[in-house]
């Protein structure tokens, strides 16, 4: 603690040089601590499931794979399931590619039975929705993004469903109401969506009839979610449509992560910034000790020994880190709830608060680690000459 | 004749430089008794500077003996040495020195933080020193808001700090104005007198040798004369 004046002293002997590799460090532990909080959302979700009392029924070996309508009526007589509805993909943009709409067929009574409390919908846009067949409740953000009005009506085009009338992949709907979410968290998750019913796209359908892609269950009791979901896929074992049924949020980061390891990416990006900062770091730490040698040369000469000036440079490396480091991963923390309403709800940890510290040690031991032997290494002799 | 606190015998000291050899000291032999100011004048080369290095433990011969305050200095390793520098030695050096980014205060603390004693004690220490040279007024401040003369002061406060039996000073006053190098010496005068520090100083200055007490003389690696100065 004695040599802390000392210490801190000396890394702030060029202030504006530390600052910028202080800042360097920050953004790099900030992205650490966001990545790595998402990485652990992604890896562990049932850590972080908030409506483990909604469980989704999937085909067993791909969400891809379709299951029998008829399943319903059986995961129904499940006890402790309270309510059933199914869904299907349905892979809508409206006019191109890039306006994606998260179109999705549903049961009405039933799929609003469940999510009940999830959505904020007037009675009189319900009821007209409920009165129309072709009819289609969509997000309010969905309605400004493309300038929809109640009472449009509106082509999406499906990247899979061919209709039984003309082949066509265009389908038609009239919009009869909005719905916004009512859990701000959920704002971005709903922000694309778009309703219709399921007896109109399963009889338009020119195939799949009679099939859904997957189950929706409501729970009694939360706590028993696990039986439940063995007692459901029990039901269809040995079946040619087995089952898989888990709480809603591992569906949703299933879903996610069919675009790739999420893992795995984000440990690319910070492996990439890591492997940016040792250099950026290291050449940083190199250069301070190099303008110091006299110095460090009058340190040796007061009797400091060759270990104690190693351990002088490796704790200012440490020091730098590990300050920054915390800075950055406060940060990062106090960007969760942003970050999660970004992810639409995935629940966030701060789980990388102790692995940041960690890094933090690793990269100041590694980074100081070349100027503290050179340091240690200084003959005092050579280095005084110029100075003297 | 007092016992001596700098004993040198037959010392000789080599660099390699490359493939070449340069003799810098040859067969050197010298006793500095305790208590003693000594001036050590000579041309640039000479090996005045490489003498001190070798008094002072930052250097080691490269034959011979060295023994200074009863301890061989030839035989200690660059641990041993650097242990030995904190409790016998201090150091003024031509361009002070001072650590740039610390107070004066914390530059003359440094030496201590070397040893055992606690904040407290370290603060009264370094008051007492920066006292004794008159430059506690300037405790705060750091090199930069002082001028050489001053800065020369904080650099003989963190010599004198750790209470050494030996101060070595290489050029101490070079980089001085005439007042403020004869303030210098005259201070570094009042320590050899009147607090008993052994010196030994490099200079090329003959009015700073004439605060000596004894002027050596060396030329080519050895030393020519030895003559002593009467006290005032």
């Amino acid at each position: 603690m004695k040599y802390f004046p000392l210490i801190w002293a000396t890394l702030w002997r060029k202030k504006t040089r530390t600052v910028f590799t202080l800042l360097s460090i920050v953004i790099a532990f900030l992205l650490f601590g966001v990545l790595e909080t998402i990485d652990h959302a992604f890896s562990h979700p049932s850590g972080g499931v908030t409506g483990a009392d909604k469980l989704v029924t999937t085909n067993k070996y791909s969400i891809t794979l379709s299951l029998p309508f008829a399943d319903a009526q059986q995961i129904r007589s499940v006890p402790g399931v309270a309510e059933t509805t199914w869904i299907s993909w349905f892979g809508g943009y409206y006019q191109e590619p890039k306006n994606f709409v998260f179109a999705l067929p549903v049961d009405t009574d039933s799929y609003f039975n469940l999510h009940k409390g999830e959505f904020v919908v007037s009675d009189e846009h319900m009821q007209a929705y409920r009165n129309t067949r072709t009819g289609a409740l969509a997000n309010s953000a969905l309605l400004k993004k493309f300038g929809w009005k109640i009472g449009d009506k509106i082509p999406l085009h499906s990247t899979i469903w061919t209709r039984k009338d003309n082949g066509s992949l265009d389908w038609t709907f009239d919009i009869v109401g909005s719905f916004s979410a009512k859990d701000p968290t959920q704002a971005g998750a709903q922000a694309t969506t778009l309703l219709f019913h399921y007896e109109l796209f399963d009889e338009g359908r020119s195939f799949g009839k009679g099939s859904v892609g997957w189950f929706e269950e409501r729970v009694n009791d939360a706590s028993q979610s696990a039986a439940i979901s063995s007692r459901i896929d029990a039901l269809f074992a040995n079946s040619p449509n087995e089952t898989k049924t888990q709480p809603a949020n591992d569906f949703a980061m299933a879903f996610i992560k069919q675009l790739g390891d999420i893992g795995f990416v984000l440990r690319a990006i910070l492996g990439a910034v890591f492997f940016t900062l040792l250099f950026l770091t290291g050449n940083t730490m190199m250069q301070s000790v190099r303008e110091r040698i006299p110095e460090l040369a009058v340190l040796k000469t007061l009797g400091f020994g060759d270990g104690r000036v190693l351990r002088l440079v490796l704790a200012e490396s440490l020091l730098l880190c590990v300050i920054a480091a915390i800075i950055g991963l406060a940060l990062s923390y106090a960007m969760l709830p942003i970050i999660k309403i970004a992810l639409q709800g995935v629940e966030l940890t701060p789980s990388a608060l102790i692995p940041g510290i960690g890094v933090a040690v690793l990269l100041a031991l590694i980074v100081g680690a070349a100027p503290a032997l050179r340091a240690m290494r200084l003959n005092i002799v050579d280095a005084l000459a110029d100075k003297r | 004749m007092s016992e001596a606190i700098v004993r040198l015998v037959n010392v000789d000291k080599r660099y390699v430089r490359g493939k070449q050899s340069i003799e810098v000291l040859q067969g050197l032999s010298l006793d500095i008794p305790k208590g003693e100011f000594v001036a050590l004048m000579g041309p640039s080369g000479s090996g005045k500077t490489t003498l001190l290095n070798l008094i002072g433990g930052l250097d080691t011969p490269t034959s011979g003996e060295i023994t200074v305050a009863a301890q061989r200095l030839d035989q200690l390793s660059s641990g041993g040495l650097a242990r030995w520098r904190a409790n016998h030695v201090g150091f003024v050096f031509q361009f002070y020195n001072l650590m740039p980014m610390l107070s004066a205060q914390r530059n003359v603390e440094l030496p201590l933080l070397l040893t055992h004693l606690s904040a407290s004690q370290r603060k009264t220490n370094t008051m007492a020193a920066l006292t004794l040279v008159g430059i506690a007024d300037r405790a705060k401040h750091k090199p930069n808001e002082l001028s050489g003369g001053q800065a020369q002061r904080v650099a003989i406060a963190r010599a004198l700090v750790a209470d050494p039996m030996l101060l070595v000073c290489d050029e101490p006053t070079g980089d001085l104005d005439r007042k403020s190098a004869d303030d210098v010496l005259h201070l570094l005068q009042v320590l050899n007198r009147e607090h008993g520090k052994s010196i030994v100083m490099v200079t090329h200055d003959p009015k700073a040798a004439d605060f000596a007490s004894r002027v050596l003389h060396m030329d080519k690696g050895a030393l020519l004369e030895a003559g002593t100065r009467l006290q005032d």
